[in-house]
């Protein structure tokens, strides 16, 4: 399989990534090599063979349900690029 | 006094122990060679001298009382993928601009817990995407080794006066180092780096696929990949979560035995933590390795792998049965869709992982004309070439209509790959012996490299089954090729079998000795 660049630019939306034509351009010879080269998994025989889904077998890990955390939004927002009194500030998002 | 930054773990812990030095001159030792050396390396990317001294105080405080910790007063290098409190942690990307974090990651945590003080955070490939550590936003790393030559050397007669030497002539051999600067490998190159130039006495790195063997490989270091579950994920940037393990690189087997004992946990706080106790895997250096049956793939002997590496992989298999191993040919069928698979379930985790960083929470923000804008544009700005790639990539093969095709089906090889393993253990397989690599260090901005990425992707051709299967890795420096740049071997062991891949590769660190570059930084 292959891709074309209008496909890029689709995914590239998918991802949120900004992309100009000439990125795209060369994005599309990029993820094409890297396409063929994964297209080899198509010759395994995987006939009953289960997907992966636990890397060591184990039973997953749930813990006891109860607050263990908490009180922390300053340190929560500490990081943000915008913030007012504990929020995140983002662009308008609804008129 | 000697060089205290020549000590390896285990010498200067003895030392100061026995209270011959303190951790405030081996730490000040530390900081004056990275002072020196790092304008020419660029290993670190932040150097914490305030707080390496003030934990060195604190180190030597309790070393005098008689209470230091397993790791006590020992300097170490911190790769930038671990969540340090209030320090730098960017996953050398732009996108996390600026960003210190409120917590500790563990095993961070674990390291000051015992003791370890911390001299700055380590250079990487940008979110440990790279074999080359070129992909780092803070440019790449230099490796301390360099190629050599060897050239004849006519020695004229010569009277040197002021008392000097007189030369009768004749010839000698020298080794001439070549200019040329070649990468540590990736993406752990600035603990690599770091490690082998004496700049850090061990460093934490992490491995998704081979960042830490393939760069100790190509520096003459001692790195391993525990069994996944072994270290705690919590508080590192996540790349692909059922990949990613923390581990040690360091200058000896000793050393890496003794920092992984520190860094591995059992931690509520990572579900895929596994629930073993942690091993004392220094105990397991020195045991001898006879009767142990070392497995020797077949399907690692790929094509157009140098001589040098063959030759390599048969001192290795004679050194372990001159200690009394026993050699058995073993069969790993699936090994070459491993590399193949991985570059479908990496990028599709990381395209997953690598989402949140959207301008709101952490990091860099460019505006735009409204929130999907604002987004695209730093996402644009802050991902490098090589991060975008891979997010496209898991983009893709996760979106509709493709993913049976592509990720399921990658799953599905993924288990076959362990599946072999697991039949070559069942047979009796103790321990397996490969290359670490398909090749020595190569150069910065190698053309090869630069213009397809699937021949850089080829480095972990080696190292990627092992991540792909979930078993732990060592890579331990084996020679120099013609060159004079290391090589490293490694060893794969049984899940939790840390121990085994100890032990075996101390046999080999005696039989091959220890390597370090000449220094012309």
């Amino acid at each position: 399989m292959s891709v074309d660049i209008k496909t890029v630019k689709r995914v590239a939306r998918l991802a949120r990534i900004a992309v100009s034509e000439e990125d795209a351009e060369r994005m599309t010879g990029e993820l094409n090599a890297i396409l063929g080269f994964v297209e080899q998994l198509n010759e395994v025989d995987v006939s009953g063979v289960e997907p992966m889904t636990s890397v060591t077998p184990m039973e997953m890990k749930k813990r006891q349900d109860v607050v263990t955390d908490g009180n922390k939004a300053a340190d929560i927002v500490a990081n943000a690029p915008a913030t007012e009194e504990n929020f995140f500030l983002v662009p308008k998002v609804v008129e | 006094m000697s060089d205290l930054t020549q000590l390896t773990i285990s010498q200067a812990r003895a030392k100061l122990r026995a209270k011959e030095i303190t951790a405030t001159e081996i730490t000040e030792a530390y900081l004056s060679a990275i002072e020196r050396a790092n304008p020419a390396l660029n290993a670190y990317v932040a150097v914490t001298d305030d707080k390496a001294r003030d934990m060195a105080k604190a180190s030597d405080a309790k070393l005098a009382r008689g209470e230091g910790g397993s790791l006590e007063g020992i300097p170490l290098g911190i790769k930038d993928l671990f969540g340090t409190e209030g320090i730098h942690t960017q996953a050398c990307s732009h996108v996390l601009d600026g960003f210190k974090p409120r917590y500790e990651s563990t095993v961070t945590a674990n390291l000051w817990a015992d003791g370890a003080v911390m001299l700055g955070k380590l250079n990487m490939d940008e979110f440990a995407m790279g074999s080359s550590n070129e992909t780092s936003y803070y440019g790449p790393v230099v490796n301390p080794w360099r190629r050599s030559r060897l050239d004849t050397v006519v020695m004229p007669t010569t009277h040197q006066g002021d008392g000097g030497f007189v030369s009768a002539g004749g010839t000698r051999t020298a080794r001439t180092l070549d200019n040329a600067q070649l990468v540590p490998g990736g993406s752990s190159g600035g603990s690599a780096s770091a490690v082998s130039a004496f700049l850090c006495a061990g460093a934490t790195a992490t491995d998704t696929g081979g960042s830490i063997r393939q760069p100790a490989a190509f520096t003459g270091t001692v790195g391993i990949k525990p069994t996944y579950g072994r270290c705690s994920r919590w508080g590192i940037v996540a790349f692909a979560s059922s990949l990613d393990q923390a581990g040690p690189i360091a200058r000896d087997v000793r050393d890496a035995a003794i920092l992984l004992k520190s860094m591995a946990s059992v931690d509520p706080k990572d579900t895929t933590s596994v629930d073993r106790p942690v091993p004392d895997y220094e105990a397991a250096i020195g045991r001898p390795v006879k009767g142990m049956k070392v497995g020797i793939p077949r399907e690692y002997r790929v094509e157009g792998m140098p001589e040098e590496i063959e030759a390599l992989w048969q001192k290795g298999i004679a050194w372990l049965k001159d200690a009394g191993a026993e050699i058995v040919d073993i069969s790993l069928l699936h090994t070459k869709y491993a590399l193949p698979a991985y570059y479908i379930v990496a990028p599709a985790e990381a395209s997953s992982n690598l989402a949140r960083y959207d301008g709101v929470r952490y990091g860099l923000r460019v505006p735009g004309k409204d929130i999907v804008d604002m987004y695209e544009k730093t996402r644009a700005a802050g991902f490098g070439r090589e991060v975008k790639r891979r997010i496209m990539i898991g983009t893709y093969v996760l979106s509709a209509g493709y993913y049976d095709a592509y990720y399921l089906q990658a799953q599905k090889v993924r288990n076959l790959i362990k599946r072999d393993f697991e039949t070559a253990f069942a047979a009796g397989v103790d321990v397996i012996l490969t290359p670490a690599t398909p090749s020595a260090a190569f150069g910065i901005a190698d053309e090869d490299m630069a213009a397809d990425p699937v021949k850089m992707y080829l480095n972990d051709i080696f190292t990627v089954t092992v991540n792909m299967a979930g078993l732990p890795g060592i890579a331990v420096p084996a020679g120099l090729d013609a060159k004079g740049l290391p090589l490293g071997l490694q060893l794969i062991g049984r899940p939790f079998d840390e121990e085994t891949l100890f032990q075996t590769a101390h046999v080999i660190e005696q039989a091959a000795g220890t390597f370090q570059p000449e220094k012309w930084w």
